[in-house]
């Protein structure tokens, strides 16, 4: 097979935006994508067969068949789980990734989100610590990704973000019903609400429309591709460059060294199942944090007996992802006006500040529901079945809100990625096995933020609120998983550099969620979108040719 | 759904023909709501028809098996939930036997009151099968019609949602155009 410059394993949220950025650059890129390609027709506005809701299975990959991973619970059993199961902690397998059919809430992290350990101290027993980049390294390409990804919204409601050079590109969308009685409740408690960023199109943007509000949204592909991923923006861009070439239906088998310890290429299994190899000058790991770190472990050789980049056992560890509380307000009065996205109105207020906690989190409304997400949302002591739930379902569905927030967990080395002992995937090889839990005060912190949205449904007139807080067993990565090849200056404590290259062998990278030291209290993908083009320009400007040293 | 065999004695090769030309009419839009006709028999559709009815009973709107919910699930059973069919087989026949044991006649054959009481026996007896009901129930009420339950989108339209969806409505409803 033909050499090249660069191959990059996933074309999600941050694969995509390298191939772009290298291919722009003159590098010759082969993205290699274990999933589909899909298309706003693939739609399908399936409430029960979404990458949200998965009883009859996820729509964007990986189908269940032949693609197990392990769980581990608390008291150290094992299960083997399949990805429509929540355990398996799925985002999505697909070109664009979870781009495709995310929620698309577009945060920049404060600037204390990359100096946790600055700013709180070490917890003992977690691994707290801060970035090896701050906010104004990556401020310039926070701002890339919301102009050439595409962002809608208004910060202008609240002090609490980082310093920016530009507003958005896109006005936020109007606000809906929840928004109307969200925003003055907030202020009347002298929180700051303010529309919330979205990579999507409010107005026509990047060539395509704006936002038509349908229910069909978080979970779904858009049926009229107003929301932006790297499917329908940047990976179009660096196949259009002649210089990129993406091949879906490729599973990466391994990542190829030679006798001197650098990367010669990757293998992996192409749509037949055939093993194929393919030689280049570097590689690229953006599989999201699970699978980045699996592909790593899995990578062995007389060199690297524990896989690649883990020399000092860092490979796989402090995964996380989010802690979502939060509660539902019932209310006398209609509050649902059927207008997708639905999420419209957050505050930052509670991300960090309050004593005795560490960090905190967003708090926003909910996206738009489907039905079948009320079933267990109705007040307390309504029975779960019969015509009193029948009822009740009639009642709330148009009279309830759900205000909620990813709590920004505190990490630990114990919750981890590692290979599977045992259990196989269809092409033969040891899946990831889910182990360990974040740090318990990330509880403590979502109890406090399930209250303070109580709080703030209270004052927007529920009648009656009910907490959603949870206090789960094993980590919570799922689609916001993030951590597993943390970014770092010591080798010993860390998998990858400041420029997201393994310090164990320098032409190999991993750019998605698995550098993040910690995950911030928001959505995650905007950080993942900056530091793909912040790692891209420094790889971009360290390339040497084909004897890439940095 | 118009097969002349017995779906009683469907062979596990034959089970799966009929899962894909299940899907086949789902994808044509000719949805049979009789049920029992893919995985279960004629007489386990009804005990699940009468079962399904408790959990969500008829009022102004249909109950669960008038808007084709025991055709979902059965449809089901032979496609993504053919794991569980073994459970429903057992539940369904824990059904009847409670109501044998408690009233002396058929789940069917006996009054509402009855119906209920047997229904809440079982939640009793087979919390597990009686989830996975509850679960699937909802889910074929609530659900897409494509998927052969919530007929003619009624739950939608019980709750007061358009369908088919109206677009574009209310697009720009705010006369304050925030400045970004």
């Amino acid at each position: 097979m033909k050499r090249v410059n660069a191959v990059i394993v996933g074309a999600g949220a941050g694969g995509g935006i390298v191939a772009k950025e290298l291919a722009a650059a003159g590098l010759s890129v082969v993205l290699l994508e274990r999933g589909r390609w899909y298309t706003a027709s693939d739609c399908r506005k399936d409430d029960l067969r979404n990458q949200r809701t998965t009883v009859l299975g996820n729509a964007f990959g990986p189908e269940d068949e032949g693609n197990p991973r392990v769980w581990v619970s608390a008291q150290g059993t094992a299960e083997s789980v399949l990805p429509s199961d929540g355990r398996w902690q799925n985002n999505a397998a697909c070109v664009g990734g979870g781009t495709l059919s995310y929620g698309a809430m577009a945060w920049r992290f404060l600037p204390q989100d990359f100096r946790m350990r600055s700013t709180y101290g070490v917890l003992p027993g977690s691994s707290l610590e801060d970035w090896p980049i701050s906010y104004d390294d990556l401020e310039p390409f926070y701002e890339k990704a919301e102009y050439e990804i595409g962002v809608s919204g208004d910060y202008s409601g609240t002090p609490f973000h980082g310093p920016r050079h530009r507003p958005l590109p896109m006005p936020p969308l109007p606000p809906n019903r929840e928004f109307e009685i969200l925003e003055p409740a907030a202020r009347r408690l002298g929180l700051h609400p303010f529309h919330l960023p979205m990579l999507r199109n409010s107005v026509p943007y990047n060539g395509r429309g704006p936002c038509l509000r349908c229910r069909w949204c978080v979970g779904f592909a858009c049926e009229v591709d107003a929301k932006n991923g790297t499917q329908n923006t940047v990976i179009p861009a660096a196949l259009a460059t002649g210089n990129c070439e993406l091949r879906t239906r490729c599973m990466a088998r391994e990542i190829l060294t030679d006798s001197r310890g650098r990367a010669r290429g990757v293998s992996y299994f192409d749509e037949q199942g055939r093993l194929q190899e393919q030689p280049a000058d570097i590689v690229v790991v953006s599989a999201c944090a699970i699978e980045s770190a699996r592909l790593l472990l899995h990578s062995r050789s007389r060199l690297f007996p524990q896989g690649l980049g883990n020399r000092y056992d860092q490979v796989g560890r402090n995964l996380q992802g989010h802690h979502y509380t939060g509660a539902v307000g019932f209310f006398d009065q209609e509050t649902y006006d059927d207008l997708g996205p639905g999420a419209s109105v957050g505050v930052s207020d509670y991300n960090h500040g309050t004593p005795g906690l560490c960090g905190g989190g967003l708090l926003a409304n909910e996206f738009i529901r489907l039905p079948i997400h009320m079933i267990d949302r109705l007040p307390p002591g309504t029975p779960s079945w019969g015509l009193a739930h029948k009822h009740a379902m009639r009642q709330y569905h148009r009279r309830s809100i759900v205000v909620m927030g990813p709590t920004q967990q505190i990490p630990t080395a114990e919750a981890r990625v590692v290979l599977d002992p045992v259990v196989k995937d269809k092409w033969g090889m040891p899946v990831a096995r889910i182990q360990g839990n974040v740090h318990p005060h990330t509880f403590e912190v979502g109890a406090v933020q399930a209250r303070r949205a109580e709080a703030w449904l209270q004052e927007a007139g529920a009648v009656h609120a009910s907490l959603m807080a949870g206090h789960p067993d094993v980590v919570e990565a799922g689609q916001h998983q993030a951590g597993t090849c943390r970014m770092g200056n010591d080798p010993r404590s860390s998998v990858v550099n400041r420029n997201c290259q393994l310090h164990d062998v320098d032409n190999v990278f991993v750019i998605d969620g698995s550098v993040h030291v910690t995950n911030g209290g928001f959505n995650p993908v905007l950080t993942i979108m900056a530091v793909a083009y912040f790692a891209s320009d420094a790889l971009v400007r360290n390339w040497r040719g084909t004897g890439f040293r940095s | 759904m118009g097969f002349d065999e017995d779906p009683g004695s469907v062979t596990r090769r034959r089970f799966i023909a009929v899962g894909a030309l299940a899907g086949a009419a789902v994808a044509a839009g000719c949805v049979s709501h009789g049920g029992g006709s893919e995985s279960l028999s004629p007489e386990e559709a009804k005990t699940l028809a009468v079962l399904c009815d408790q959990i969500i009973p008829g009022d102004d709107y249909p109950s669960a098996s008038q808007a084709g919910v025991v055709n979902y699930i059965d449809l089901q059973l032979a496609r993504h939930y053919r794991p569980h069919l073994p459970i429903y087989r057992t539940g369904l026949a824990e059904a009847e036997r409670l109501s044998i044991g408690h009233f002396g006649i058929a789940l069917a054959a006996g009054s509402p009151k009855q119906q209920l009481t047997t229904a809440r026996a079982l939640e009793e007896q087979s919390p597990l099968f009686f989830d996975l009901l509850r679960e699937h129930t909802m889910e074929g009420y609530y659900g897409s019609p494509r998927h052969g339950g919530n007929r003619d989108a009624v739950s939608w339209h019980m709750l007061g949602l358009t369908e088919p969806p109206v677009l574009g409505r209310a697009q720009y409803r705010s006369a304050e155009k925030p400045s970004s």
